[in-house]
């Protein structure tokens, strides 16, 4: 089952590699966010007020990151219709390899992405950054790269909904990027009106910020239980929904 | 011998339009085979069918005696598919491309290097696919299918959208592959590329095939009409020709006759009356009726249409 996985995987890194507009927006714009408000937000508010050392100790770090899953899954959103629209999926299933094989050539690709730009977060961080971040890193990478795997599956669902590339970016923005304001990370979901109140508890994204903020603490993984069952939970759903709507062409 | 691709009675409709309807046909081993008709005729359907990517809605196939659809890994170990219209990652190298697929075959692949070299590749190795030419890609797109060293290789619409020089260069291709004893399966279009290439060809319209047989088997049947023009000074030929057994029409204009009539031996009697009776010619052709001519009289329309 897993014939070419692994060359077919070094190619698509390369691939992706060799488009650098494609590569710089998804590696260099979350690390400039996050260098760049960290700065602002740094020199604007006092050091000593609570809200901006929450903010620049926590909220942007995890905001920064989420950004970083989020463009992850764009970019998986866009490739994989424009693979479809070119014939490059019909193309590689007329092959011995399995479908399930080039998909998941595909999310471990993201995935790499996803921690290679963290890594990269981290070490412009340590030289930039206003403020010493004393976070448990590989647990956060872990739980990062846990969030990313659930979130993929939406996107493989947006991919197999959206019916053309020209739209797959755009659509997967609107889709996604709602979600962030929504899941707490810039207003505690407590205390948001009763009605997006219900919506956030169905945004995954709120169940990845809960559990991205709270290993960035230091909490425990077992106070995170219940996020980690949302986004399996998240994941099973979608992944079985795509597999039902998926269009290799 | 048993034939290498067997279809029979199949049956293919997307929502209400029916695609292909009681498409029946064999291949057999070492023939290079055509599937003629036009576009939307319903030929990648039939072959896409055959070659395991889709399931008929009735009908049996079977391909070295595998069931397409539910053996598709084990014959897509021993097939060369090139699909129409497929295109590869925009940057992906012409030696990755063929790395790729060279691991991923159970069975000893043919050395890629030797195969970029055969196909005229070997300078566009490192180059990626997005700045290939047509030929190129296609050319390309041969060597995928041909690095399992398959037992039937599968060409769909082949030379569609290529320059006439490229096109020449992918029949002499096609016809290497005939020789060194492989299957050939092609659909196309094109009657002249299906006269040039093929041992075999099946007509289809509609979804459905009209006839099946050698090119020149098919022009015979539905064809026979033998047309020869020559100019001669010579009064008295009119006469002659009209004399001519099987000639059913003279027209003459000037010096320029225009002789129709049925079967192979036309063109033999015109000679030999023109060698009786010492005409003197100054030109002489033949027009022979082509696939082109069969289509059009089958189907009512030219394939162009």
């Amino acid at each position: 089952m897993l014939r070419g996985l692994w060359k077919l995987t070094w190619i698509e890194i390369k691939i992706f590699l060799r488009e650098p507009l494609g590569a710089f927006g998804t590696i260099g714009i979350p690390v400039l966010v996050f260098l760049v408000l960290g700065r602002v937000a740094g020199g604007s508010l006092a050091p000593s007020s609570r809200g901006a050392s929450s903010f620049i100790g926590v909220g942007l770090p995890v905001f920064a990151s989420v950004l970083i899953s989020v463009n992850a899954v764009l970019s998986l959103v866009t490739i994989i219709s424009i693979y479809r629209e070119g014939g490059i999926l019909k193309r590689l299933r007329a092959t011995p390899l399995r479908p399930q094989t080039i998909l998941t050539a595909h999310v471990i690709v993201k995935l790499l992405l996803t921690a290679a730009t963290l890594a990269l977060m981290v070490l412009a961080g340590k030289r930039y950054y206003p403020v010493g971040v004393h976070a448990p890193l590989f647990s956060f990478t872990l739980a990062l790269l846990i969030s990313t795997w659930s979130i993929l599956s939406i996107g493989f669902l947006i991919a197999s909904i959206v019916p053309t590339a020209r739209f797959a970016q755009p659509v997967g923005a609107i889709v996604l990027y709602p979600m962030i304001a929504l899941s707490g990370l810039f207003v505690p979901v407590e205390s948001l009106p009763p009605a997006l109140h219900a919506v956030a508890r169905v945004v995954p994204l709120t169940y990845t910020v809960s559990l991205l903020e709270g290993i960035w603490r230091g909490d425990r993984w077992s106070a995170h239980l219940a996020d980690l069952a949302a986004l399996s939970a998240v994941f099973v759903v979608c992944t079985a929904l795509s597999a039902k709507v998926f269009r290799w062409e | 011998m048993r034939p290498v691709i067997q279809v029979s009675g199949v049956r293919k409709t997307y929502g209400r339009t029916v695609a292909v309807d009681e498409v029946s046909f064999e291949v057999n081993n070492g023939e290079i085979f055509g599937l003629i008709g036009p576009n939307g005729a319903g030929k990648t359907t039939t072959m896409e069918c055959v070659e395991g990517l889709r399931i008929p809605d009735r009908g049996a196939i079977s391909v070295l005696g595998l069931d397409p659809f539910r053996n598709v890994y084990k014959l897509q170990d021993r097939i060369g598919v090139q699909l129409q219209q497929a295109q590869l990652q925009k940057r992906i190298k012409v030696w990755e491309a063929v790395d790729l697929w060279a691991s991923l075959y159970k069975k000893n692949t043919i050395d890629g290097e030797r195969l970029l070299e055969q196909l005229g590749l070997t300078d566009k190795r490192n180059a990626w696919f997005m700045t290939l030419s047509g030929g190129q890609k296609q050319r390309l797109f041969i060597a995928l299918a041909l690095i399992n060293d398959p037992e039937v290789v599968f060409l769909d619409e082949l030379t569609t959208g290529l320059d006439p020089q490229s096109r020449r260069a992918i029949w002499d291709l096609v016809r290497g592959i005939g020789e060194r004893g492989k299957t050939v399966f092609l659909t196309t279009h094109l009657m002249e590329e299906a006269e040039r290439l093929c041992d075999r060809v099946a007509i289809i319209e509609h979804g459905r095939i009209v006839d099946i047989d050698t090119p020149g088997s098919l022009v015979n049947r539905h064809c026979p009409e033998r047309t020869v023009v020559l100019s001669t000074d010579d009064r008295t030929a009119a006469e002659r020709f009209r004399a001519i057994p099987r000639v059913e029409e003279v027209v003459c204009s000037s010096s320029q006759f225009t002789i129709r009539g049925r079967g192979d031996d036309l063109v033999t009697e015109v000679i030999r009356c023109l060698s009786e009776n010492r005409i003197r010619v100054t030109d002489f052709r033949t027009i022979l009726p082509n696939l082109e001519d069969v289509f059009l009289k089958l189907t009512g329309h030219s394939i162009r249409d």
